[in-house]
């Protein structure tokens, strides 16, 4: 039985403790600590070549710092725990003040102070009129406020009244709009997606079917890659505009898409993409996030046969757009495998938009297309495509080079237009250069709930600042002397308080004052009050 | 589109006058606060001693109105003092003329770059402390001696002329058009409420470091004796921070949403913890603590002012390190 009590005493001290402002605070500093590691140390979701360059510099460390979660602070167990125990604190925060709030929405203004005297706020002044004539002009200037007319025991009649009830309501619906957009993010995380994949921009599609089409596809935990949303799209072309410095003044694709209906009778509509302007069809948004360029080179074999093949290059630089890459051909008609691995080629190295060059060494000076060279190293063997080993696109295998197999065979710079001889008479044609669009797909159901959560953040933290909870009394007393003279006098005296520590009710308060009593209030307040006010207001 | 240099010059060389400006104002500011003399600060005292921890208004009992009316000459110290703030306003008209002929010059908002960014935040914090000063000068609002007030000025100015030498030198970038994902209308939501935010935050937190400087005065009166008095009351400075952050922070929440409502069309997600939004959440979350810590007994004071000073430093470091240093989507520094 006591061990019960025990149990349960502990349970509600432990709720009391959790629920309670300062361990809210110590969690919003532990939430403040825990966050700066992810924005000092390189994150695995943003930047993983990053993360791969501290590994190679802090080699004893890092392996450590991943244990712990440092390259994934916001996916790590621990920043989790900080927030849910945050969320779970502010919840039983705030369901109790839900309680309280709708009784004090239900109730009455309090009752009037026995003496006005001690508030922070107070006035005194005799006025003309009867105490009717006196309150119902106190009602009318009162309007908007929440307000009870009382006669206490000793029979004095008084307004309590009070004001800026929205504040606690604003201070709710911000902690509960907060409550909401964690629930909508974790909603994205759950069944949103996000692929890439590079189009080339000659009239190629990409048909959102299937996580196959992507070149990288990161999907939410209950996503199975089945079910995306439906449309397709046709890169028709890529423009760039640049500054004389090289930096990019805009990025245009046209392209055309078909979502919907026009799946059903394959008919398109244009669109222009734009940065900041993605498209958004069939729940997806589609965005441009990359661009590059893609030689065009034809190989003619000794025996008269040609292939032709574009493939992206991948831009090292963003302002020169000098790019790297791996064009590679298989010999056609050969059906033999080991003579298919002895004449595989591969033509990899650099490209220039605007070539220059140092020496025989070729960089590119500016990033737009407008001497275009390729720098290549002509590679011909076995490019280990069977190997079973993933390899880049944008380079050959290192290890077949290291093993002999694959042999360079040629190193030259050549303009667009020119071509290379082997020693064997196959021709290497370099016919041009096309652009390519990387494009980002995104699907998050929940996002417009987001938005709509932080839109009441920024109403209720705004509502909740800026409104004052204040209280307000009169209290009127016929004067001693009234009647005598034929003019009813009444001696009125008004007090307030503001229930939250800002300043600013003064002012309010003297202009009530001054409007009830004919003076301004602020003169009769006794150093008892200034004092208080000093304090309270 | 092309960017017309002269007026971009024009704007350089505002530029350059508004900090020499700002300099001049910043030194009669700190003349007015050292020669304002043990007579302004006794003076001080006393009415405070009058008012027994009460906010100082020193215009209804002596001091202010009094003084005024006298027809002897204003003391030295004082007419610095309204030199000061003359001076400050005229920064402001040539600080905001340089922001605006860049803008002109090169056809948008004129914050695409950290030297841009830099100016408009100064501007934010000089313009918050020109309204704090000018609301403070109508009586019944008063809650410090306008010459405990512009005893500010000087503080508060030493940041900005600080900020704004390192914006004009090692931060400096020619007027340029913007890069493709900076080309949209919500630059001038998003970083105008970042710029506002920012520069009111600053007032902050120099209010809050002055009140902690204040407040060990008045804890222990023979700490910074001779510097402490001069300062408008603990409570005055208090209130100014908090009254501050509290106006700004549904701006600063504004400032993250739209950034994120920008980030969703530009960068194809609202939220990705790139170094920037992580490290501004983290100022918003320092600065929700503040709120709370004020609300909370035992927090009020010199923790909750200790909070106020690492939700600054949190905005500095937002500003510089993350900019220049952490590579991010917010690198726009051009360095």
């Amino acid at each position: 039985m006591s061990r019960v009590r025990f149990a349960l005493a502990f349970l509600r001290n432990t709720w009391r403790g959790l629920t309670s402002m300062r361990t809210a605070l110590v969690l919003l500093f532990l939430l403040a600590m825990a966050a700066l590691p992810g924005a000092l140390i390189p994150q695995r979701s943003l930047n993983p070549p990053q993360v791969d360059k501290y590994f190679k510099d802090y080699p004893d460390l890092a392996p450590l710092m991943d244990k712990v979660g440092l390259f994934e602070v916001f996916s790590s167990v621990w920043f989790a725990s900080i927030y849910v125990l945050l969320f779970i604190s502010l919840i039983g925060c705030l369901l109790p003040r839900c309680f309280e709030y709708y009784k004090q929405l239900r109730g009455r203004p309090v009752r009037t102070p026995k003496n006005l005297a001690r508030m922070p706020h107070h006035a005194e002044a005799t006025v003309d009129g009867t105490p009717d004539e006196v309150l119902a002009r106190a009602r009318r200037r009162l309007r908007g406020w929440r307000k009870e007319e009382r006669t206490d025991d000793e029979g004095r009649r008084s307004i309590s009244a009070e004001r800026g009830y929205l504040r606690e309501a604003g201070n709710l619906v911000f902690h509960f709009a907060l409550v909401g957009l964690l629930v909508g993010m974790a909603g994205g995380k759950l069944y949103g997606y996000e692929g890439q994949v590079i189009v080339l921009a000659d009239g190629s599609q990409f048909c959102n079917s299937g996580t196959y089409n992507y070149d990288s596809f990161r999907a939410g935990l209950s996503v199975d890659g089945t079910k995306l949303s439906p449309f397709c799209v046709r890169v028709n072309d890529f423009h760039a505009t640049y500054q004389h410095n090289g930096q990019a003044s805009s990025y245009r694709v046209g392209m055309d898409y078909q979502s919907g209906e026009d799946l059903a009778t394959n008919s398109w509509k244009p669109y222009e993409l734009q940065v900041n302007h993605p498209l958004r069809t069939a729940g997806d948004r589609v965005y441009l996030t990359g661009n590059g360029y893609a030689p065009k080179f034809t190989v003619t074999w000794p025996d008269g046969q040609q292939r032709t093949s574009v493939v992206q290059w991948q831009p090292m630089d963003p302002t020169t757009m000098l790019s790297q890459g791996a064009t590679k051909f298989d010999q056609p008609g050969v059906t033999d495998e080991v003579q298919r691995r002895k004449t595989q080629l591969a033509v990899t190295g650099l490209f220039a938009p605007t070539a220059g060059y140092d020496g025989a060494i070729m960089g590119s000076q500016f990033p737009d297309l407008l001497d275009p060279a390729a720098a290549v190293d002509v590679m011909r063997g076995d490019l280990g495509l069977d190997s079973g080993r993933g390899q880049s696109i944008f380079g050959v295998d290192q290890k077949m080079v290291a093993s002999g197999r694959l042999q360079r065979v040629a190193r030259e710079n050549i303009k667009v237009g020119q071509e290379i001889r082997l020693d064997d008479g196959t021709r290497i044609h370099f016919d041009g250069v096309e652009r390519w669009a990387n494009l980002q797909i995104s699907h998050d159901p929940f996002q417009d709930y987001v938005l709509a959560a932080a839109i009441a953040v920024i109403f209720g933290i705004g509502t909740s600042l800026s409104i004052k909870r204040r209280r307000f009394w009169v209290r009127v007393a016929e004067h001693p002397d009234s009647g005598e003279g034929g003019s009813a006098r009444t001696v009125v005296e008004v007090g307030g308080l503001a229930r939250t520590d800002q300043a600013g009710y003064g002012e309010e308060f003297t202009r009530l004052a001054k409007d009830l009593l004919g003076t301004d209030g602020s003169e009769s307040e006794s150093p008892e009050a200034e004092s208080a006010r000093g304090r309270k207001s | 589109m092309g960017v017309n240099q002269t007026l971009s010059t024009y704007s350089d060389m505002a530029f350059a006058t508004s900090v020499v400006i700002y300099i001049a104002a910043m030194l009669l500011y700190f003349a007015e606060f050292a020669y304002g003399g043990r007579k302004q600060a006794q003076r001080a005292r006393s009415a405070e001693l009058v008012g027994a921890g009460a906010p100082v208004t020193p215009a209804a009992s002596e001091g202010g109105v009094g003084r005024v009316e006298e027809p002897q000459k204003r003391p030295l110290s004082e007419r610095f003092g309204g030199m000061a703030v003359a001076m400050t306003v005229l920064g402001i008209l040539v600080h905001g003329g340089s922001l605006l002929f860049r803008g002109v010059a090169v056809g948008r908002a004129p914050w695409g770059n950290m030297y841009e960014f830099g100016s408009a935040i100064c501007l934010a914090a000089v313009i918050a402390f020109t309204i704090v000063l000018f609301r403070q000068m109508r009586a019944e609002r008063r809650d410090a001696a306008p010459a405990q007030l512009r005893g500010l000025g000087g503080f508060v100015l030493l940041p900005v002329v600080v900020l704004l030498f390192l914006s004009g030198t090692v931060l400096y970038a020619k007027a340029a058009p913007l890069q493709p994902a900076l080309q949209s209308y919500w630059i001038v939501i998003h970083v105008t409420a970042a710029i506002i935010s920012s520069g009111a935050f600053m007032f902050a937190g120099v209010a809050s470091i002055l009140y902690l400087l204040r407040a060990w005065h008045e804890n222990d009166p023979r700490k910074l004796a001779r510097f402490a008095p001069r300062l408008p009351s603990g409570e005055a400075l208090d209130r100014m921070a908090y009254r501050a952050t509290v106006i700004i922070f549904p701006v600063w929440t504004f400032a993250i949403v739209a950034g994120a409502i920008w980030a969703e069309a530009a960068w194809g997600r609202f939220w990705g913890w790139d170094p920037k939004e992580t490290c501004s959440f983290i100022a918003w979350v320092v600065y929700a603590a503040y709120l709370h810590a004020r609300a909370t007994a035992g927090w009020r004071g010199m923790r909750a002012a200790w909070i106020n000073i690492a939700g600054l430093a949190v905005m500095i470091f937002n500003l510089f390190f993350i900019n220049i240093v952490v590579s991010g989507l917010h690198s726009y520094a051009g360095l």
